[in-house]
């Protein structure tokens, strides 16, 4: 379990930074940006998670790229993960007022710094409980890394599952184990979003 | 409205169409003659009722569980659908004994389910199979929720390294190295009792391993040598056998715990085809065009009756004179964790 932990908490920190830069690159004034930004959420989110982790774990190999089992899992989930989140503050983003952006330029802003300073974080108040989701769609996610021998939860219980020749308390245990992890980050977010909402 | 209900049949006929496919693609009805030699017709025997060769006998068909990914022993054909393999030759003789008929006739009564390991156990018990046939290791802990027949095959623990590699040549120094192998196999077991100190990654598949020993991510990969022989035959430039085998693995038919009558006629057929032939002819079909050799038959494990996982009984209830006096004893292997039930 502390394997899922590990693997969900870097893998969010690390997609919630690149996530929310390809979610500027998108907004961007500059074409190329906001080409690259759209191409790098259309790859990573319609190749299937399975796909992507035995692909860079197998098929970068084959061009000298290589990191251990976890690394590989954390890299492809924070990867995967990042475009979820890219699309759900790019959803935020497009949520602030229009005359929002224009004032902050007006005032002499640079694109970057409204957007920083402006526009981000009234955007965030709004994406928290989205953001909630895509939280806990990783924590399950995670239960891939089991396919590049990283013995996360799912893993665990394929284990004991062979080891007792029981498969259906050691399925249980794990199901119980996602819930467990899942329902505590389903009231967290419930609070944050609470902390973030403008009081009318 | 209009355009989305268009859109909903347009759904629904795509859906149809693929389920008319999907069974079109399904191995069982996938006819087509294989080039098996024909055995010998032998009409349907009489059991007595309430018996599970009596009730195969009434549906007519008996459902199996082999693997479908088992180079030699059951192995899916992608372009035909069919399965082939020892553990499939070893079905159909089966088969042939409750249901008549011969070797090739026979297959159209047989359903093949794929069995991977972790599904063998619950497939036996909810009764989705009448037995599985898939590399299946007999051992205490799979003895408490279900039964053995056989085992109709020994093989035995390898290890298969690069082309190049000369740093191992037994078990003991796999210690400090990455090892693979695949979940849900005894092989991991053997690997932690030989050599404590290895360090084993699980894959879900032989295939990954291979791949990961061809990429130098792991030093070797342990696990039957039926099983090595296959990828070594494929890749002779980049693999090779260690041949210092550690383990034997007892392969036996699994059916549903404490269906004795069952289990006795399953014993009885394999010492039939142990003697009578087939067996050898089995093999040769199958796992010899991998380049192995043909063993000597197995000593039967008639283990003692249903309620624990004893193994006291071993072999000694098997008549004699099983062909070739078996040079294996499955003893050693099948109690090395005695438990009792």
């Amino acid at each position: 379990m502390s394997i899922t932990v590990a693997l969900t908490l870097t893998s969010f920190a690390a997609a919630l930074v690149i996530g929310t830069v390809v979610a500027a690159f998108r907004v961007s004034p500059v074409a190329p940006l906001r080409a690259a930004g759209a191409a790098w959420v259309e790859v990573l989110r319609n190749i299937p998670l399975s796909v992507l982790m035995l692909g860079f774990y197998f098929g970068f190999t084959k061009i000298d790229i290589r990191y251990g089992e976890f690394a590989t899992a954390v890299i492809v989930l924070s990867a995967y993960t990042s475009s979820f989140v890219a699309e759900t503050v790019r959803a935020g983003i497009n949520s602030v007022a229009r005359g929002q952006a224009e004032a902050a330029r007006s005032i002499g802003l640079t694109f970057p710094q409204s957007l920083r300073v402006v526009v981000l974080p009234q955007a965030m108040r709004t994406v928290v409980a989205p953001l909630g989701s895509v939280f806990i769609a990783l924590i399950k996610n995670s239960s891939l890394a089991g396919l590049i021998a990283v013995v996360e939860l799912t893993d665990m219980a394929d284990r004991i599952s062979f080891d007792t020749a029981r498969p259906i308390p050691a399925f249980l245990g794990a199901a119980v184990g996602y819930l467990l992890l899942a329902l505590p980050s389903g009231a967290v977010v419930g609070l944050l979003e609470r902390r973030a909402a403008i009081k009318r | 409205m209009r355009r989305t209900r268009w859109f909903v049949w347009l759904v629904v006929v795509v859906a149809m169409v693929g389920a008319a496919c999907g069974e079109a693609d399904d191995p069982t009805t996938a006819t087509g003659g294989d080039d098996n030699e024909a055995g010998s017709t032998t009409a349907a025997p009489t059991f007595d009722a309430g018996t599970t060769m009596a009730r195969i006998q009434q549906k007519g068909e008996i459902t199996v569980g082999v693997k479908y990914d088992q180079p030699g022993f059951g192995q899916q054909d992608p372009a035909t659908g069919e399965v082939e393999g020892f553990d499939v030759e070893i079905a159909k003789l089966i088969a042939v004994a409750i249901l008549g008929g011969d070797v090739d006739s026979v297959e159209d009564k047989i359903e093949f389910v794929e069995s991977v390991s972790k599904n063998r156990e619950p497939f036996i018990q909810d009764g989705r199979v009448d037995i599985v046939v898939a590399t299946y290791t007999i051992n205490d802990t799979r003895k408490q929720v279900i039964d053995f027949a056989g085992p109709y095959f020994v093989a035995k623990q390898d290890i298969m390294v690069r082309k190049d590699d000369t740093s191992i040549k037994a078990v003991d120094d796999l210690n400090g190295k990455k090892v693979c192998t695949a979940k849900g196999s005894t092989s991991e077991k053997n690997i932690r009792a030989k050599a404590p100190r290895a360090d084993v990654l699980l894959f879900d598949g032989y295939d990954e391993c291979k791949e990961a020993l061809v990429d130098e991510r792991v030093v070797a990969v342990s696990t039957d040598n039926t099983i090595l022989a296959g990828y070594v035959d494929r890749s002779p430039d980049e693999l090779k056998l260690v041949d210092n085998p550690f383990s034997d693995e007892p392969y036996g038919i699994g059916l549903k715990k404490g269906d004795e009558a069952f289990r006795d006629f399953l014993n009885d057929r394999l010492e039939e085809i142990f003697e009578g032939g087939q067996w050898g002819d089995a093999f040769e079909s199958t796992l010899g065009q991998l380049g192995l050799e043909t063993p000597d038959t197995p000593t039967l494990d008639r283990y003692g009756a249903a309620g624990g996982a004893t193994t006291s009984t071993t072999g000694t209830g098997g008549t004699g004179g099983a062909g070739g006096s078996g040079s294996t004893s499955t003893t050693g292997a099948s109690s090395t964790s005695s438990s009792t039930g």
